[in-house]
């Protein structure tokens, strides 16, 4: 269980996450949605202790994140921000095989090498695993990260907009993908996602932020309803039930 | 082992291995060629100056690589933290104050030491306001270090300015990189230096590889990233120190160096392009010595010509990035 205790981040007067105290549970895919500015990509950044929050803390597991050392909370919880950039000049089989470095320190085993390559094929990037990513399209980029972050095999996987730079078909594939990992390895995902519909679709439970604070958390059925989407975002949406799932039209 | 038939290794160990020997060939040339008379005194003679381009060339290889691992950025090298600046100040300095007639009576032995503390003392200082919690940020330390050196060169350049005309020639010549001043006693303490500060970085050597993803993947990888920086800011501080002591500012020698390493490696571990770097920088050292010595016999200044083609392949570099 992942738990914020009065989670508090702002620089100078500006308060990016407000007071914040939530407990997302383990297991399932958590949606964190909301406007931007919001602070949804800061709170995943305090959960994983790429940011110090000026107050309040932070446990994975009964493990206070400003404590723990750092390799013992790299193998129980991964990260991935929006917009990484890489200096060196990797293949993404490199790239992925970092994933194994907080259980290998960089000597891989067999069986390391055998993750790796599931990761790849997973992501569907087999074809040009051997190709420098540099040399590869945005969206292949961002299915490698994420890769590696799968190859981390950690219980808790945190992912800032993984669906950024994704076209329509890997975009429901990558959803598809976490929901057949949370489902039948009992991981936790909590990611950070613009799309309300596949917020809806794919996850177990939606916090909503506005403004540093969560203003509201439930099941996809409490969330994406008219009158909340209305709280959250500031704009009317028509909600619609498909095939039982519940859909907004937010394009007119 | 089997990880040494494994083709991701098969090309930088080829690499290494081709360097190796050309380095090794390139050293015996410079022992050798044009040897006229006492064997017992050119080998000595000689061996000292490459000897001292070997240390040198360690330690500008090394540090240009550690430290653009440690920035996540290719085209830095350590001389924007204002050390190379700060040699030149405190050379600029000793002339002024006390004259160049007896700068050069001074110790060699004290004036090293003198020059690597306080250029160490002065890395230490920006490191601890990074450890602190003052400065979080790396960037901003190096800013930091960007702007005193901007200092120090001004404070320089307003001495050099009103010195005697005959001082200032003194003084620019101890500005140039040369390895035909260089003694040996001076050797040792660097020799030592280079050694404990390899000693220290070598555990982490596969740490290093994570760090150059960046600080938030490094982070998530579970590197413990404030200690990682500062270990290699220390170790980058001491091999620049060492080097320019020993010889003078290399702005340039230490970014070709390292982009050709890069390029050559095929490879990003650090356990393949250290040794690639450090055998290029051999080779290019004593190579261009020899080119200095026989070619132009000794008419001109090392680091001229090594800045001059480093200074092109810096061109090159950046033209082929933008194109990018």
């Amino acid at each position: 269980m992942i738990e914020t205790k009065a989670l508090t981040k702002s620089y100078g007067s500006a308060v990016v996450v407000d007071n914040v105290s939530l407990s997302l549970p383990r297991g399932g895919i958590t949606s964190i949605i909301g406007a931007n500015g919001a602070g949804k990509s800061t709170l995943l950044a305090l959960i994983s202790r790429l940011l110090t929050p000026t107050a309040g803390s932070v446990t994975v597991d009964g493990l206070d994140v400003a404590t723990t050392a750092g390799d013992v909370l790299a193998r129980r919880l991964s990260i991935l921000r929006q917009d990484n950039h890489i200096a060196a000049r990797l293949t993404i089989r490199d790239l992925v095989a970092f994933g194994r470095y907080p259980h290998s320190k960089g000597r891989m085993t067999a069986e390391d090498q055998r993750m790796v390559s599931e990761a790849i094929s997973y992501l569907a990037l087999d074809d040009i695993a051997d190709r420098f990513l540099d040399e590869i399209s945005g969206g292949q980029r961002q299915r490698a990260f994420v890769a590696m972050v799968l190859c981390q095999n950690t219980d808790y996987v945190l992912l800032d907009e993984p669906l950024n730079n994704l076209d329509m078909k890997h975009a429901v594939g990558m959803m598809k993908l976490l929901r057949r990992i949370a489902d039948d390895l009992k991981k936790t995902f909590v990611i950070v996602i613009h799309d309300i519909n596949f917020a809806s679709i794919y996850s177990d439970r939606i916090v909503a932020m506005r403004d540093g604070i969560v203003v509201r958390q439930g099941s996809p059925a409490e969330i994406v309803r008219t009158d909340v989407l209305r709280e959250i975002f500031g704009i009317d949406i028509a909600i619609h039930e498909v095939d039982g799932h519940r859909v907004g039209l937010y394009y007119l | 082992m089997l990880a040494w038939l494994d083709p991701a290794h098969r090309r930088p160990l080829q690499v290494i291995a081709a360097l190796a020997v050309a380095t090794l060939l390139a050293a015996v040339a410079f022992m050798t060629v044009g040897a006229k008379g006492q064997w017992d005194f050119v080998l000595p003679f000689r061996g000292t100056k490459l000897a001292a381009m070997a240390l040198v060339a360690y330690a500008i290889a090394v540090s240009t690589v550690l430290f653009q691992t440690v920035t996540a950025n290719r085209i830095l090298t350590p001389s924007i933290m204002g050390l190379d600046s700060l040699y030149i100040l405190i050379q600029t300095s000793l002339v002024f104050a006390v004259g160049s007639s007896r700068v050069t009576t001074l110790g060699p032995q004290a004036l090293f030491l003198t020059q690597c503390a306080a250029m160490i003392a002065f890395s230490w200082m920006l490191y601890r306001a990074l450890f602190s919690g003052r400065m979080q940020s790396l960037h901003l330390v190096l800013l930091v270090g960007l702007v005193l050196g901007v200092l120090f060169r001004s404070l320089s350049n307003l001495m050099q300015r009103i010195m005697a005309p005959n001082e200032f020639v003194v003084l620019q010549d101890r500005l140039f990189a040369n390895f035909n001043t260089v003694h040996s006693d001076v050797l040792l303490i660097s020799a030592v230096a280079l050694v404990a500060a390899t000693l220290l970085g070598w555990r982490h050597l596969r740490t290093f590889d994570v760090l150059a993803l960046g600080r938030d993947a490094a982070i998530s990888l579970g590197v413990d990233y404030k200690a990682t920086v500062t270990l290699i800011l220390v170790i980058v501080s001491v091999l620049v120190s060492v080097s320019t002591a020993l010889v003078g500012p290399v702005t340039f020698f230490g970014l070709l160096i390292a982009s050709l390493a890069y390029q050559i490696t095929g490879s990003s571990k650090h356990i393949h392009v250290l040794p690639v770097a450090i055998l290029l920088a051999i080779l290019t050292l004593v190579g261009g010595q020899i080119v200095l010595e026989r070619v132009f016999a000794f008419e001109t200044a090392l680091s001229i010509i090594i800045e001059f083609a480093g200074g092109i392949a810096f061109i090159i570099l950046t033209l082929r990035s933008a194109q990018r």
